[in-house]
């Protein structure tokens, strides 16, 4: 076991000092995997920023349900009365039309428009919450409501935040394919790399093998070789992430004050970030893997 | 020890540089094994540690059959030999300590270990002093030593020279020769391959010698 430890520090060791030697192509390596992995990384954290906007509305269940103008009082309280038994529905709100008007008339710059009507175009309506917030529920309680006779027209807003949360969906999706396409190049990008420095050490490699070492031991220093590069790229995606981030957020925070809004895109969470990490690394330790496996199938005696 | 049975061995698209080569070396033995340029002596001492096959025939090594051994195996095969090449392999961007290391690298030995066996391997070549040196600042009988040390870096209880004396002056050859007699004195089996019949005879030792892919001459002392 102490051997074994000995052994995989050594190649760290070694792999340390190669990468520390090789500075520029290996750092260009390294380069790209950040630059490309920044790419599906900082799409990933818009999205979320995205769908978190959307989650945020979806959070008030809200309907609002129109009465056909011209309804009575007694088709009010039959609708109320109904909506009040529903177990999906946790508060029902009564706007009287005459309400509505006042609320319109508050608003500014409207009361000159509203003075001008001869009379008071808004219905009756109901303001409904429902308990819970999932926008299928909302949806299917919607298309109920309007299936209602005295009712003129629902609209939950919850089906926006539908339509952008399946659009994220849809983004979340193109990001994967792009980061599956990108895995590809960075494989071989880090097989390329890895290449030029095994033939910078073909005569050490040689002469290890013909006096006893293993393909595994010489395998080991450029696999992680590959993995340091992978990490470094990973880290350096991140960095990239963080301030687009940033320079993104100081202009969203000016848009969203506007809408008495505090929104703001977050860095990718923890376990997110690792997730990138692992990645970059795992891109890496493959392409040097394919790399030194081809080269010894190359160098073995037929 | 090492024994060969009919073997016979022919490079893709050559001609049999071995036809049917028969012979046992016995532990302990010091062999020189002779012949003229291109007679298959280097060819003969590569089926030891499997870095050629044979295309025919049997080498036994140490009661193992090294040529029918799986590739896995091998690199343990190699870590029991000690290996002079005929061009030396040395590594000119390493001193000729880490030159000396490389074989201790893949053993498990701790590196205090490591480190007093590359001294006492440097100390029996007389290069005790120069392990900072980088191989290239040496002499060719010095490089030869440093070639020599790193094969024995691993206590192997076989030892396997292609010509270990080749472009060296007498003195210097003579060095080197002695040095293959002293280990061979504490009880290493040593094959050691030279052109130069002149050189070796005065040691009155075993000389096999190759012709035509046959053992045309094995004369025992
Ligand atoms: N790898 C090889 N491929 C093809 N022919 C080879 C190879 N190695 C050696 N030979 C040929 O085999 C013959 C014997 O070579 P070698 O064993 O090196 O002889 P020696 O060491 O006695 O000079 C020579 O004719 C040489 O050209
Ligand atoms: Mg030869």
């Amino acid at each position: 076991m102490r051997s074994w430890l000995r052994q995989h520090r050594r190649a760290l060791v070694a792999a340390l000092g190669k990468l520390a030697a090789q500075k520029a192509s290996g750092g260009v390596s390294a380069l790209v995997i950040g630059v490309a992995l920044s790419l599906p990384a900082g799409g990933y954290s818009l999205l979320e920023g995205l769908s978190s906007l959307a989650a945020g509305v979806a959070l008030e269940p809200q309907i609002s349900v129109y009465l056909k103008t011209g309804s009575t009082q007694s088709d009010a309280d039959a609708l109320a009365a109904r909506l009040k038994s529903d177990a999906r529905i946790g508060q029902v709100r009564f706007v009287p039309r005459t309400e509505a008007l006042k609320e319109l008339k508050a608003t500014e710059g409207l009361a000159d428009v509203i003075d001008a009507l001869d009379h008071n175009p808004l219905p009756d309506a109901f303001v409904v919450r429902a308990r819970d917030s999932s926008p299928e529920t909302l949806a299917e309680l919607a298309q109920e409501l309007r299936r209602a006779p005295t009712v003129a027209h629902v609209q939950a807003d919850a089906v926006w935040a539908r339509r952008l949360a399946s659009l994220a969906r849809l983004g979340r999706l193109a990001v994967l394919l792009l980061a599956a396409l990108l895995a590809f190049g960075l494989v071989a990008v880090t097989f390329n790399t890895i290449r030029l420095q095994i033939l910078t050490q073909r005569d050490e490699i040689e002469v290890s093998k013909l006096i006893g070492a293993t393909d595994t031991f010489i395998r080991r220093p450029f696999l992680y070789l590959g993995l340091l590069q992978g990490l470094a790229g990973g880290a350096l995606a991140l960095g990239i992430v963080w301030a687009g981030l940033s320079l993104l957020n100081g202009e969203v925070l000016t848009l969203a004050q506007t809408y008495g809004s505090s929104f703001r895109f977050d860095f990718l969470s923890q376990g997110d970030a690792l997730a990138v990490m692992l990645f970059a690394g795992a891109l890496g330790w493959l392409g040097a893997s394919l790399s030194v496996s081809r080269y010894l199938l190359e160098v073995q005696p037929k | 020890m090492i024994s060969f049975s009919a073997v016979s061995k022919r490079y893709p698209g050559g001609q049999d540089v071995l036809r049917g080569v028969s012979l046992t070396v016995n532990a302990g033995e010091l062999v020189f094994i002779t012949g003229h340029s291109g007679a298959g002596k280097s060819t003969l001492l590569k089926l030891i540690p499997a870095i050629e096959r044979p295309s025919t025939g049997s080498v036994i090594v140490n009661g193992q059959n090294v040529s029918a051994l799986r590739p896995a195996a091998i690199p343990f095969l190699r870590r029991n030999l000690g290996l002079v090449f005929q061009d030396q392999k040395l590594l000119y961007d390493r001193s000729v300590y880490e030159n000396i290391m490389l074989p201790l690298s893949f053993s498990s030995l701790a590196p205090r270990e490591a480190a007093r066996r590359a001294r006492a391997a440097l100390d029996k070549v007389g290069l005790l002093g120069r392990e900072k040196a980088n191989p290239v600042q040496l002499s060719g009988g010095e490089q030869q030593r440093v070639a020599i040390a790193r094969a024995v870096v691993n206590r192997p209880a076989i030892l396997i020279a292609d010509e270990p004396t080749a472009n060296l002056d007498a003195e210097a050859a003579q060095r080197v020769l002695e040095i293959f007699v002293a280990f061979n004195q504490v009880g290493v089996t040593v094959l050691l391959a030279t052109h130069d019949l002149g050189l070796v005879t005065r040691y009155g030792r075993r000389v096999l010698r190759l012709a035509a892919g046959h053992v045309v001459e094995d004369s025992a002392p």
